[in-house]
This record gives structure tokens, sequence and C-alpha cells, in this order.
């Protein structure tokens, strides 16, 4: 033991430190005290940072841990608010039990995703997850009397409990903190590790006794759950779902969330969320082309913050510490 | 029989009308160094691929101790013992020289699947860790990111990563290539200090290096064996030196 202890820890720091715990905190805090500042509206649209961020988080796992960049999620999101909105509506479930088939069908989607994209990475893995995403959309476009087709399935479906915006914006603060805690964790077990090997080398991770199709189908199913509590989220937040929701733009829009916040920071998701949303709901009002003020800050982020909004921001303080 | 760990039969590896191995069979016996040398393009890279699994054979058998290996997957091979370095650095740029090493001791262990424990290595991992460190003299840096190591450090963080699951046999593809006379000479002893229980295939265009540490020479040219000698012959072999000494390669 204490030849172990002497000698530094091998492989880098793992805990968080305690200036991190403390800025958790005061961001859960200010978060949480959000909705006695916010009108109606704008707590609507930071309950929809949230969620978004959850889904953004999801796509890091695989994007900045196992150097997979899905464009997919969006599917697997969808489908769960589809489950949910439709568990309860027509099926007559209780939400909650709506929402946890929901996360169940996502999770088993993304096994699905995951069993057929594993072998492949780089512009392969993107173009199939493009594919199945739009298998899906096209599924719930064309299958009339489960999703309503075009115009999808509506009903309120909020329980009683969480009807006051307030209520459900906390509701939603406290589900995503603790998810994303668990997203955190995740990425830094041992199995975490295993996706960071495949990242950098996967012929390495073969010769040293690693399946890593199955470490990559088990690394999606998990993305997949959590974009799946994004989507149940998403489905009592907006009592209302239709095809645009699994359609591509949604697993793009996610994507960039991700990509604008910075890959591989995690918690960047959120960021980046709250910057693509507040850029949609500026922009809106000024234009109707909301997908080209996408397009040309996608371009942008990629010309000059290639790293995202956390990840340029990081490296700027390494430099001043050094 | 029984003597034998590794022995290939009539092994072809096909690239299209390309045979790179072409009807290779050789039998190394446990605890032997072994150096597999040849030109360039000789096809001793892909005969590694083929006994480690990267590519499959086209034809032939592939036996390692007692296990016909010759169509699993890499990874159920490395299960079995076998371990390997390659030519080109193949490491983990990212990751610390530590969770490199934590990375390589876990392959073979389940603790891979751990999804939601601690990532530090235990005790006994540590151990095994420090070991393998201080046999490729790479102590004292574990908590450097490997993109930050000299290129020398990072041929010896390849050896390793390979002999931390203390592997039954290694297959080492030109360690000391790229390296200073003094990094080349670490990378001899290295080698020369593992243990006899461990087999060693060893291919090396340095051939002062390579006759220094091995028991028995197989020289490849054009996917075939042409000769198989002990070191002492090697030098003088006629083919030997018309295939490979005869032109010089190395700068
Ligand atoms: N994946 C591949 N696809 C097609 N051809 C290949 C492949 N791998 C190797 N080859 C070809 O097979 C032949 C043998 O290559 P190999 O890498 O095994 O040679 P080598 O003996 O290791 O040479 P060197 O000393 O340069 O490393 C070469 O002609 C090479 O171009
Ligand atoms: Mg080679």
């Amino acid at each position: 033991m204490s030849n172990i202890t002497a000698s530094p820890a091998i492989g880098a720091p793992r805990s968080l430190s305690t200036g991190a715990i403390i800025t958790a905190l005061a961001v859960i805090t200010v978060a949480a005290l959000l909705p006695l500042m916010l009108s109606t509206y704008h707590l609507g649209l930071a309950t929809e940072v949230l969620i978004f961020g959850l889904l953004a988080m999801s796509i890091d796992i695989l994007a900045g841990f196992a150097g997979r960049t899905s464009l997919g999620h969006g599917a697997i999101f969808g489908v769960s608010t589809y489950v949910v909105v439709y568990a309860v509506m027509t099926a007559g479930l209780s939400p909650l039990v709506a929402c946890l088939l929901g996360v169940l069908a996502a999770t088993a989607l993304g096994a699905v995703f995951g069993l057929l994209a594993v072998r492949t990475s780089g512009v392969y893995f993107l173009l199939l997850t493009l594919a199945l995403g739009m298998i899906v959309w096209g599924i719930c476009l064309r299958w009339t009397q489960v999703t309503g087709g075009e115009n999808g399935l509506r009903g309120a479906i909020r329980p009683a409990l969480l009807s006051d915006y307030r209520a459900f914006y906390w509701m939603v603060l406290a589900v995503t903190a603790v998810l994303s805690l668990a997203i955190w964790r995740f990425v830094r077990s041992p199995f975490g590790l295993t996706l960071r090997g495949i990242r950098d080398s996967d012929s390495r991770m073969r010769s040293l006794g690693y399946d890593v199709s199955l470490h990559l189908f088990i690394g999606f199913t998990v993305s997949g759950l959590f974009a799946g509590a994004a989507g149940a989220m998403y489905a009592l937040f907006n009592s209302f779902v239709s095809p645009s929701t699994v359609a591509v733009s949604q697993s793009v829009e996610a994507l960039l969330m991700t990509i604008a916040g910075g890959v591989g920071t995690l918690f960047g998701a959120f960021v980046g969320s709250a910057a693509i949303i507040a850029l949609e709901n500026i922009a809106s009002s000024y234009t109707e082309r909301w997908q080209t003020v996408l397009g040309v800050t996608f371009i942008l982020i990629m010309i000059f913050a290639p790293e995202g909004i956390v990840g340029t921001i990081r490296a700027l303080v390494a430099r001043l510490k050094h | 029989m029984s003597n034998i760990i590794l022995s290939l039969t009539d092994v072809e590896v096909a690239f299209d009308a390309l045979k790179a191995v072409n009807g290779v069979t050789i039998a190394v016996p446990k605890g032997e160094r072994r150096a597999i040398i040849g030109p360039n393009g000789a096809g001793k890279t892909t005969l590694f691929n083929a006994i480690t699994g990267v590519i499959q054979p086209t034809s032939g058998q592939i036996v390692f101790d007692g296990h016909t290996i010759t169509r699993l997957p890499p990874h159920k091979r490395a299960r079995l013992g076998i371990s390997r370095t390659f030519q080109i650095t193949n490491l983990f740029p990212t990751l610390t020289v530590g969770d490199n090493m934590i990375l390589a001791v876990r392959g073979l262990s389940p603790r891979k699947f751990s999804l939601f424990g601690s990532p530090d290595a235990d005790a006994g991992e540590a151990r095994r860790i420090a070991a393998a460190l201080e046999a490729s003299r790479m102590h004292e840096r574990a908590n450097i990111p490997v993109k930050e190591l000299s290129y020398g450090e990072q041929r010896q963080l390849e050896i390793a990563l390979a002999l931390v699951t203390e592997p039954r046999l290694l297959l080492l593809d030109e360690p000391a290539a790229g390296l200073s006379p003094a990094e080349r000479s670490i990378v001899a002893e290295i080698i020369r200090s593992l243990g006899r229980e461990l087999t060693v295939i060893l291919i090396e265009h340095d051939m002062d290096l390579a006759l220094g540490l091995v028991d028995f020479v197989t020289c490849l040219h054009e996917g075939q064996v042409l000769v198989e000698e002990p070191p002492s012959e090697i030098r003088n072999d006629q083919r030997v030196q018309e295939v490979y000494l005869g032109k010089p390669r190395h700068a």
C-alpha cells in the first residue's frame, strides 16, 4: 500500500478539484434561481437549453470520447419523444411509465444503430448514422396510424404536479444535473477509458485484447439511453411530436451544439446548446431562414473556434497559466 | 511438437494479385529468440499481421500453443498470450503514459467493462505496470501525455505496452527503427533482459543489432522463406547477401 501511494498515481488526476466542485455548485444554484428572474417565455427557452444540452452531451460521449461523430442522435431522441406521447395519449399509461418506455425505446434504438455502425469510423460512421436516422424519420412520417404522419401526435401529457412551468423547469434541471454527473462519471470509468483508447487507436486496442466493436456497441447504447432521457423530457415539455423531431435537422442541430460547446468537453454541451438556442431566437425574429443562419454559424465555428467555446476558453486559460 | 509454441503451415496472404506472404512454413520453439529479416516489401510485417489476426491468411494454418488461430480475431489471439509492437508507432497519443499502460494491463481483465468504477490502477495493476515500465526503461514518465514523449521513448513505450500483460509470444516489428545508436542499444538491452519463458520474434533490418540478440534467423524474400539459419551462418550466406546485404538500404 505505502509504496503505491508514495509514487505519483498512475494516469491523469481524476477526482474533481475543489474549484470544479464549487463551479458546478455555483452553476446549478444560479440555474435553480432562474425561475425567479425569467419570464415564462425565457424560462421555456432555459428548459430547452437543458434538454438539448443533455442530448448534445450524449453525442459527446461518442464524438469526444470514442471519436465517432453521430448524425443519428436526433432520431434516437425523437423516438423517445414519440413513444412517450403515444404511450400517454393513445395507450393511456402514466407519464412516468411512458418516460421509462421512451428511454427504453431510445436505448434499444441506440443498440440497433450501434450494432450496424460499430464497424465503421470517420465519415462512414457519420453517413451510416445519418442514413439510419433518415430511415427512422421515414417510418415516423409514413406509419400514419401510430405516429399521426405529418400531423404528429399532440396532447397535454404533463402530470399535474409538473403543470406549473417553474416546477417543470426544476424537474428538468434536477434530472439533467443527475444525468450529466452520471455521464461525467461514465466517461471517466475504466470503460470510458477504453473508449478513449479506441478513439486514439483501435488497432492497438485490438492487439491488446479488446473487442473494439463490443466496446463501441456498449458506448452507443449508453449514449442512446441519455439521448432518450432528453427526448422523454422534451415530450413532457412540448406535448407534441412530429416527424421534424426525428428529422436530420434535429441531429444536425444537436451535433452543432456539441461542436459549438467543444467536442470532448462534456459540459460544453450546455454552453453550445445555450448559444445555438439563443442564436435561433434572435435570428428567427429577423429572418425565416434559420437553417441558413445555422449553416453559416457552423462554418464560422469550424474556421475560428474548431475546439468550440469551452475548448477555446480552456486553451486560453491554459496559455495564461504558463 | 510440444516444444513448438508457434507454427505456420503454408501460410499465404494475398492482396489481389500480390502474394505478400507466399507459402510460409516456420516453427518457433518455446523461449526462442527468432529474427525475421528480409528486404523492404519481403512480407515481414504482413506475416506479423497474419500471426496477430490483423489480416486473415488467404490460406494455410497457424497454430499457437496447441490452438488453431488461423481465423481468430486479434483480440482473441491477444487473450491466448500473443502480443506485438508496431513498425509505425501505434500508441494512444492523447493519453498519458500511465493511461496507456492501464489500457494495456486491462486488455485481458474484466475490469475494462466497469462502467462507473474508479479508473485508477489498483495495487496489482500498478505493480505490473511498474514492472513493465521498468523492463522497458520507462519508469518515472507515467504522468506525461504520450505525444510529448521523444520518439525514442515512444518506441520504448511500444514495448512496455506489449509486455505488461505478461504475454507468451512477443512480436517486435523493427523496434529500433529510426533510433539513434544510443537509443538502439537501450532497445537491445531491453530485449536481451527479457525472461526465457517468453518467446520473441524480432523483425529488424539492423544486422548487427538483430544477429547479436537471436538464436535463429528466418530470411524472407518476396513472401517466401529464403533461408533459415543460426546467426553465425547468416552473414556469410550467399543468397542472403544477394537479396539483402548486397543492397544496403539504411542511411
Ligand atoms: N494492406 C495492404 N494492402 C495491399 N498491399 C499491402 C498491404 N500491406 C502490405 N502490402 C504489400 O505487401 C508487400 C509486403 O509488405 P510488408 O509491409 O509486409 O513488407 P515488410 O517486409 O514489412 O517491409 P518493410 O521492411 O519495408 O517494413 C509490399 O509489397 C506491400 O506493399
Ligand atoms: Mg514492415
